[in-house]
């Protein structure tokens, strides 16, 4: 063998390795698991061919996390994104400061769901700063995670403050990239400030902004560790989401073949919205 | 005449820049205030693990008046925190020098060397982003427990020596480099590998620094994977530790704040240090996610 071909093998070996063992194989596997009624620990495995599917798509609790997951994604992103762009608009206009606040903003991104879901479990407790500011304004306090309606809007709430200096982030990085000419050319058109946005940002950041969409989309709802910590999918499963339904079915009730199958429907739609990304990422290149 | 001109043009110029000078400072009153909003959580944090338990329930304020460091020491004392910082430090050093070594090693192969299947490879590797962790959960969990690793540090950090966010950054990287760095390696006798370690490696500062910061805020940070394979307390990491340590001291909100702070300290100070190499890399992560 050439030297070349040895080196080559040697260096890309470890990488081969571990994402083969712990990515790609789980994958097919994953999808051999849901096709049985395994418990996770006797020998046997009962073949039971798409029975958790179908399974699951008449099990009530399956739609309920489902549509409460797509309901906390679409949440986090709307607020995330719409607030991500106004900030980073704010920050292009100052020209000044403009990595202090990308730090300030972004440092609940780098904070654990953990550590954020217990601080925030304060904020929203009775005794909590939240309960009590509304209190002082005249608003009768809401024991926001004790109460089925509010539970979700508070996740929420967490969600978008986790992900807000993100999409800021990469929203500034996009307005910087887009030359002061056309602004200046916009004004001397005559165009006010809403046309402005309106011709030349908006056009000009559409693909990153349809990118942040499928990101925050996608991100979101995968969302475990929040759920699980803050309300523990509580109160009266209010808060169930895929990932928590996913992940009590495998190791609370060792369900391992009904979750693989939560595990493949859920990979299906986090693919579907990632494939009409492209579709619409090409679709905004030949216009 | 031209003289008049020539001053209302100054006078309308001053008054532009006047009003641009307004606008701006608009801008940052306006961005300070929300950046004091969102950083709201962290100083309430604060204020409440130096405040003594017995106060509470007094209205709160934002800013510590109060420093009871006998908090914190409660807190050392009704979780072993010592213990779960040194498992995720482990955790967490292991994981980055594996990510910065194997993704170092595996990039310069597809961007500098030639081998049979190299491009179906990278693409395989590279298409592994779009898998969400759900789904490899379940089956790596029974892989590490057939191996015999639950609840050991190599269960912990196996899965994530290498990722295929790393491999492609490098591999970006190396590939922008002049064609004949390794020429004159090459006809001096040096083997490839050896190319590797002393001409690539050196000038891999950027990448290194990137991907660094973040494989340590992902090991720091991680939850769900530390829950499914550690039972034995003295394996959990900081944030099992923390989850648990909430989930029975629900409301000993002065304790629990001390253990948050003391577990949040590690990201934020490694992201600060950090900030101008993660922040570079950022739209390129974006873009591969």
């Amino acid at each position: 063998m050439k030297e070349e071909t040895r080196t080559a093998l040697i260096c890309v070996a470890p990488a081969t390795v571990i994402i083969g063992t712990f990515t790609i194989f789980p994958i097919f596997y994953s999808f051999y698991l849901s096709l049985t009624d395994w418990d996770g620990l006797s020998p046997t495995k009962n073949f039971v061919g798409f029975g958790n599917y179908s399974q699951l798509i008449a099990d009530e609790a399956f739609w309920n996390s489902i549509k409460l997951t797509l309901c906390y994604a679409v949440g986090v992103t709307t607020i995330s994104l719409i607030a991500g762009l106004a900030l980073a608009s704010l920050i292009n206009r100052t020209e000044r400061l403009a990595s202090f606040y990308r730090v300030i903003f972004f440092i609940p991104v780098v904070t654990s769901f953990v550590a954020a879901a217990v601080v925030w479990r304060s904020l929203f407790s009775p005794a909590g700063f939240l309960s009590d500011t509304f209190r002082s304004i005249g608003i009768p306090a809401i024991n926001w995670l004790a109460d089925p309606t509010w539970a979700m809007p508070a996740l929420i709430l967490v969600g978008a403050w986790m992900r807000l200096g993100f999409n800021t982030v990469i929203s500034l990085a996009g307005l910087q990239a887009i030359p002061r000419g056309y602004y200046d050319k916009g004004k001397v058109d005559g165009a006010g400030a809403l046309s402005r946005f309106r011709f030349i940002t908006l056009p000009l950041m559409r693909p990153i902004i349809l990118l942040l969409l499928v990101m925050s989309l996608v991100d979101a709802f995968l969302v475990f560790d929040l759920a699980y910590v803050m309300t523990g999918g509580g109160p009266l499963q209010a808060t169930n989401v895929a990932g928590l339904l996913l992940y009590k079915n495998a190791f609370h009730y060792y369900k391992m073949g009904y979750a693989s199958a939560i595990g493949m429907i859920t990979f299906a739609i986090v693919l579907i919205i990632s494939l009409i990304q492209m579709k619409l990422l090409k679709f905004g290149k030949e216009v | 005449m031209a003289d008049t001109i020539f001053s209302q043009r100054t006078t309308w110029n001053r008054i532009k820049m006047v009003v641009g000078t307004i606008r701006r400072i608009w801008a940052h009153i306006l961005l300070l205030t929300i950046g004091f909003i969102v950083l709201m959580p962290f100083f309430w944090m604060i204020t409440i693990s130096l405040k003594p338990p017995a106060l509470i329930y007094v209205p709160p304020h934002l800013i510590p008046i109060h420093f009871e460091w006998q908090n914190y020491v409660k807190a050392l004392e009704a979780a072993p925190f010592a213990r779960y910082y040194l498992n995720t430090s482990i955790a967490a050093l292991c994981i980055v020098t594996g990510q910065l070594l194997f993704s170092s090693l595996a990039g310069y192969a597809f961007a500098r060397l030639h081998f049979p299947g190299r491009n179906i490879l990278f693409l395989i590797l590279l298409s592994t982003l779009m898998v969400p962790f759900y789904i490899t959960l379940i089956p790596s969990y029974l892989i590490v427990r057939i191996l015999g690793m639950v609840n050991t540090y190599p269960g912990l950090i196996v899965p994530f020596l290498v990722s295929a966010f790393g491999i492609f950054l490098f591999r970006q990287y190396y590939i922008e480099f002049p064609k004949d760095l390794e020429e004159k390696a090459l006809m001096d006798g040096c083997s490839r590998l050896q190319i590797w370690r002393h001409v690539f490696l050196p000038l891999s500062k950027p990448p290194l620094a990137a991907l660094g910061i973040f494989a340590f805020l992902f090991a720091w940070n991680s939850f769900l994977w530390p829950l499914v394979v550690t039972t034995d307390p003295d394996m959990w990491t900081i944030q099992i530790g923390l989850a648990m340590f909430s989930g029975r001291y629900g409301t000993e909100w002065t304790s629990l704040m001390a253990g948050t702070t003391v577990s949040v300290i590690p990201a934020i100070v490694a992201f600060i240090i950090l900030q101008k190499y993660y922040i570079r890399h950022l739209a390129l992560s974006a873009r591969l996610g």
